[in-house]
């Protein structure tokens, strides 16, 4: 003992207050705070997303249209890489040392420790001789994942394509989606995504610290399985895609078949078209700008968003709305002196003097005069004041699906236009206008936009004398081959039954008597009905236009085909129109070869786009002029 | 007087019993530390928990065979010790193994020998040896001096290799100082230093100034009537600014760029928890996921799968705090408490002031061991590579320690006998 023995008591009270410190950090760390949990998870836990393969789609033949294809993603691991041959390596992906050092860097910002994409979609070839040399290459591996393959290079707007997803996409997704993910962007591939992409599963892996699997998490008691996509069987016909596809290249324009007893598109051709191959791989996003730079925009879906005053074929709609109003009927006769005078001064002018004409003859010889009349009566002379007539009318017009969206199962499709009475209320500044004011919607020009689908679908409604089912692309979903219930239902047109056999007489005329406007384009053994339309282009030359439907009994197929800038409709619109439906009913065609060569060797594009960028300017200026101006030709 | 042939009865149980304990904690926690799942297997004398064994087997032989020696020796020595680990010191410097850095290991056969551990016990020994010798005052400037040569010494040798967590060990030796009678101001220039010196690291070296010069005037105020309070306020502040402007240039000017990175990490003025801050980072959290009962033996998943370093080592206590949570660690330094007060008991109930001032030396080694070793792996003081006593994994410091802790034992056993 000497005289510092109480400091006994200092040095302790310093151990046990220095006891109670560790004891009070431990304890927040251990007890009160869940961060270190969390972390502790983070490090050692690595959910590995398990891709499902995305849903296949068919034709309606079960021919594959799109299906998956393995690639091969090159990985690497920054902090596993020990040095080795850059020049071999380099060779062997194909890049060079500058593209290497970038693409390395890019992956050790990412993070060192986790595995990133080196190199995206890899060939076969490559991937083979790589595979080969790997282990000259630690740090890296390569890792497989599926994409998009199109075996026939066709129907490129019908079935879309897929990308990753962007922020956006990946917040809305509430989960689903994770940065590098694909989900469809437009077509097919966007309206089904949540049937086509499948479910996600997870692999719930235990890692070490360098990263290095030790095997499943809780024994695989979080783990989930990958569910596969639903495969798709689409309405679509590919020999007949195919073809349509060869007819239309080097023209701008549209083909759509529907089966009239089903609404079921048989062919969807958007041209011009791309492969959609081009939307896969490495190059994707070169093509991509390529394609959306293209003068003649192939990445439009002209079927469902090109809209055009559908001329003469309009004079169909009108025929059966006049006779359901009771106004006309298959024995009224109107005299055509080569045109029909409205108002005081107004004059449309007719192709050819009919004299006295009937209804079917009007149908066979497209007569302005006889819809003029027609058109007045039913707008004029219809027991009420001309803007309710016109109401009337319209309401009648819209029930053939002209001036709204049918509701086709692919995005983008557009509404058309079809004016309200308040349009021309508003354009004529009071609501006392008359037939004389809108007579160009009697043969169809004017104020009026409709899209190819819409035309295909009112000749659906003629082969089926009076209704339609909403026209779609996918006809079974799944093994259980589901069907949307909406493409069940059928829809009227409001037109009575009987009121379609003159029309069909006079449609048949068309392509089927030496006098019709289509008589060039008949097919031996089939009765087709049809109706030659052009449609008038203040930007260039005039759009032609023919929509039909065959056989003439029972049909199987309704077709309406739009070739931009190529004239008369019977010229270049029908003989493909009659091609496509041999093709379909008999699978075969009859017509000679030299026949098919003209359609498909022709090169309808306008000049240049210098051309048409002028046009455009002169358009607008075009847009302003009156409807009754505009009214000049048809057949 | 009876029982002073009696060796082992008088040995105090209760300390052998808790070495023990430690020891064995050590063991199962090293070998949780390096379990494989994989390939798991109890006992490989290749691996390091099978080495720990043989270890932990003959440190306890040799702390026995201290208890055999004559009591005498190790006072009649201490100069011997000090003389001979001075001497490997130097050694080192020259033939040493450089590890990690650090030129602190002698190579003998399989075995590395690291002086800078047995330095610990032959720096104890002959400054008790120096300050139990009859005239010495420790209040003497010259008593001072004399003790801080033999304290400072090993540590400037140790700093060379440079280890600097061994070497900060040494400070600990001021308790040692203070019990026999150096000025509590001492302590408190200690304490005063360390604040000064985070806070300067931490903020503007002016900031700091500034509140030194306002807390001075407002203890001037106060003490304005006493004229000795105002000499001491005055020297004090003296002080802190001669302090702060020298650390200020150390810190800038001296420290390596790694230490300083180490400081920073743990002061929070970076946040780099995959560079410099990984260990802290890691540490903390294979600690802090522990929660209140630990995830179990061999469960924990961050010590398992390697994402601590140095785990078996000087890290080994997160494998405590993941495996065995808040419960097991307050266990473990409830053992280490328990050990450093009976220490500090059993010193002063010995009659020769050799014994007490040694003792003294042996609680305050362990003290800053287990402080530092366990505060740093929880964050509180920056990451030093010392081991943790008795459970870290090596041969080197278990042997250390054992000396250590077994000449206090053998003193105490002979507490009752003529000095």
């Amino acid at each position: 003992m000497n005289s510092f023995f109480a400091r006994k008591f200092v040095v302790q009270g310093i151990f046990i207050a220095i006891t109670i410190i560790l004891l009070m950090r431990l304890f927040y760390i251990q007890v009160i705070s869940d961060e270190y949990i969390l972390s502790a998870e983070n490090n050692v836990i690595r959910r590995l997303p398990i891709y499902p393969a995305r849903g296949v789609i068919l034709d309606r033949n079960e021919n594959i249209l799109v299906q998956n294809e393995p690639v091969y993603d090159l990985m690497v691991i920054p902090r596993e890489v020990k040095p080795f041959d850059t020049i071999e390596f380099c060779n062997l992906i194909g890049i060079d040392k500058k593209g290497f050092d970038r693409r390395f860097k890019k992956a050790r910002s990412y993070s060192p420790y986790k595995a990133s994409i080196f190199e995206k979609q890899l060939s076969v070839q490559i991937y083979a001789s790589f595979q080969e040399k790997l282990s000259n290459f630690p740090g890296f591996f390569v890792q497989n994942r599926t994409v998009r393959r199109y075996p026939d290079s066709i129907a490129a707007h019908f079935l879309g394509y897929i990308g990753e997803v962007n922020q956006k996409v990946i917040e809305n997704s509430k989960g689903f989606y994770s940065q590098g993910d694909y989900h469809g962007i437009t077509g097919i591939e966007k309206s089904y995504e949540e049937l086509l992409r499948g479910q996600r599963g997870v692999q719930n892996l235990m890692v070490d610290a360098l990263n290095r699997p030790k095997g499943n998490y809780a024994d695989g008691k979080y783990d989930t399985v990958a569910v596969a996509g639903e495969h798709m069987i689409s309405s679509l016909d590919k020999d007949l895609q195919k073809l349509g596809e060869q007819l239309m290249k080097n023209k701008i324009g549209s083909i759509v078949a529907i089966e009239p007893s089903t609404g079921e598109i048989l062919s969807f051709v958007s041209s011009p078209g791309y492969d959609p191959n081009l939307m896969v791989g490495r190059q994707r996003g070169n093509n991509y700008m390529a394609l959306l730079n293209d003068t003649y925009k192939p990445m439009f879906v002209r079927p469902i968003q090109a809209e055009y005053p559908p001329g003469s074929i309009f004079k169909v709609v009108n025929a059966l709305v006049a006779q359901q109003f009771g106004l006309i009927n298959e024995n009224t006769y109107f005299f055509c002196p080569g045109g029909y005078r409205y108002g005081r001064q107004g004059f449309m002018g007719c192709t050819h003097v009919h004299g006295s004409i009937g209804l079917k003859g009007s149908i066979t010889e497209s007569c302005n005069t006889y819809y003029g009349y027609t058109y007045a009566r039913m707008i004029d002379q219809a027991g009420m004041r001309p803007v309710n007539a016109y109401k009337k009318w319209r309401a009648a017009v819209s029930a053939f699906g002209i001036g709204t969206a049918l509701g086709i199962d692919l995005p983008g499709e557009r509404n058309g236009l079809l004016p309200t009475s308040d349009f021309y209320t508003k354009r004529f500044k009071n609501d006392r206008w008359g037939s004389a004011f809108t007579i160009s919607l009697s043969i169809g020009q004017g104020e009026l936009g409709i899209t190819p689908l819409q035309m295909a679908n009112v000749m659906a409604i003629v082969a089926n004398r009076g209704f339609f089912y909403k026209p779609h692309l996918i006809k079974a979903i799944g093994d259980e081959n589901v069907i949307k219930e909406e493409f069940l239902k059928k829809n009227s047109a409001g037109i009575d039954p009987a009121y379609f056999d003159v029309i069909i007489d006079g449609m048949s005329a068309v392509v089927n008597q030496p006098s019709g406007t289509a008589w060039y384009s008949r097919i031996p053994e089939i009765e087709m009905c049809g109706k030659t339309g052009t449609v008038q282009n203040p930007h260039g030359k005039d759009h032609s236009v023919f929509v039909a439907f065959a056989p003439r009994e029972n049909p199987k197929i309704a077709i309406a085909v739009v070739v931009e800038n190529a004239g008369f409709g019977a010229t270049w619109s029908a003989p493909i129109a009659s091609l496509m439906v041999e093709k379909y009913i008999n699978k075969k065609i009859s017509r000679p070869k030299a026949y098919m060569d003209r359609l498909i060797d022709a090169n309808l594009l306008p000049g240049s786009a210098k051309v048409i960028r002028k046009q455009d300017s002169d358009s607008t200026r075009n847009k302003t002029v009156l409807t009754e101006a505009r009214v000049k030709s048809n057949e | 007087m009876n029982n002073q042939r009696s060796l082992f009865f008088n040995v105090d149980w209760f300390i052998i019993l808790t070495y023990l304990t430690l020891c064995i904690i050590g063991w199962f926690n090293i070998h949780a530390a390096v379990y494989d799942p994989m390939n798991p297997s109890i006992i490989d004398l290749d691996t390091n928990y099978g080495k720990q064994l043989i270890f932990i087997i003959s440190a306890f032989i040799i702390g026995f065979a201290i208890l055999l020696f004559d009591n005498k020796f190790f006072n009649t020595f201490s100069p011997v010790f000090y003389g001979i680990t001075i001497l490997l010191l130097i050694l080192v410097l020259i033939i040493g193994r450089n590890v990690g850095g650090n030129q602190a290991w002698i190579p003998i056969g399989s075995f590395r020998l690291q002086p800078s551990e047995f330095a610990k016990f032959a720096t104890c020994l002959l400054l008790a040896r120096y300050l139990s010798s009859g005239t010495i005052k420790v209040q003497e400037f010259r008593t001072q001096i004399t003790a801080a040569f033999i304290i400072l010494l090993p540590t400037a040798l140790i700093l060379l290799q440079p280890d600097a967590g061994s070497a900060l060990t040494f400070s600990s030796l001021i308790l040692v100082l203070y019990r026999e009678g150096l000025s509590g101001y001492f302590l408190v220039i200690e304490g005063l230093s360390i604040v000064l010196f985070v806070l300067t690291v931490l903020y503007n070296k002016y900031v700091v100034l500034v509140g030194v010069i306002a807390l001075a005037a407002t203890l001037i105020y106060f003490y304005r009537k006493s004229r000795k309070s105002l000499t001491i306020i005055g020297s004090g502040f003296l002080f802190s600014v001669l302090f702060i402007f020298s650390v200020d240039f150390a810190y800038n000017k001296i420290l390596k760029p790694h230490q300083k990175n180490r400081i920073d990490v743990i002061l929070g003025k970076v946040n780099d928890p995959r560079g410099i801050g990984y260990n802290l980072n890691q540490s903390k959290i294979a600690i802090g996921s522990g929660g209140l009962w630990g995830k179990g033996y061999l469960q924990g998943t961050q010590t398992k799968y390697d994402f601590v370093p140095e785990q078996s080592t000087d890290f080994i206590f997160c494998t405590v705090g993941e495996e065995w949570g808040f419960a097991g660690c307050f266990l473990v330094i409830s053992l280490y408490l328990f050990l450093l007060i009976r220490i500090v008991n059993i010193a002063e109930r010995q009659r020769s002031s050799f014994a007490r001032i040694y003792g003294y030396g042996v609680a305050s080694i362990l003290f800053f061991h287990v402080f530092i070793n366990i505060g740093m792996t929880i964050g509180l003081i920056p990451v030093i590579g010392i081991p943790l006593p008795f459970l870290s994994y090596g041969g080197s410091s278990l042997w250390s320690f054992t000396i250590l802790l077994f000449i206090l034992l053998k003193f105490d056993s002979n507490r009752m006998g003529i000095i």
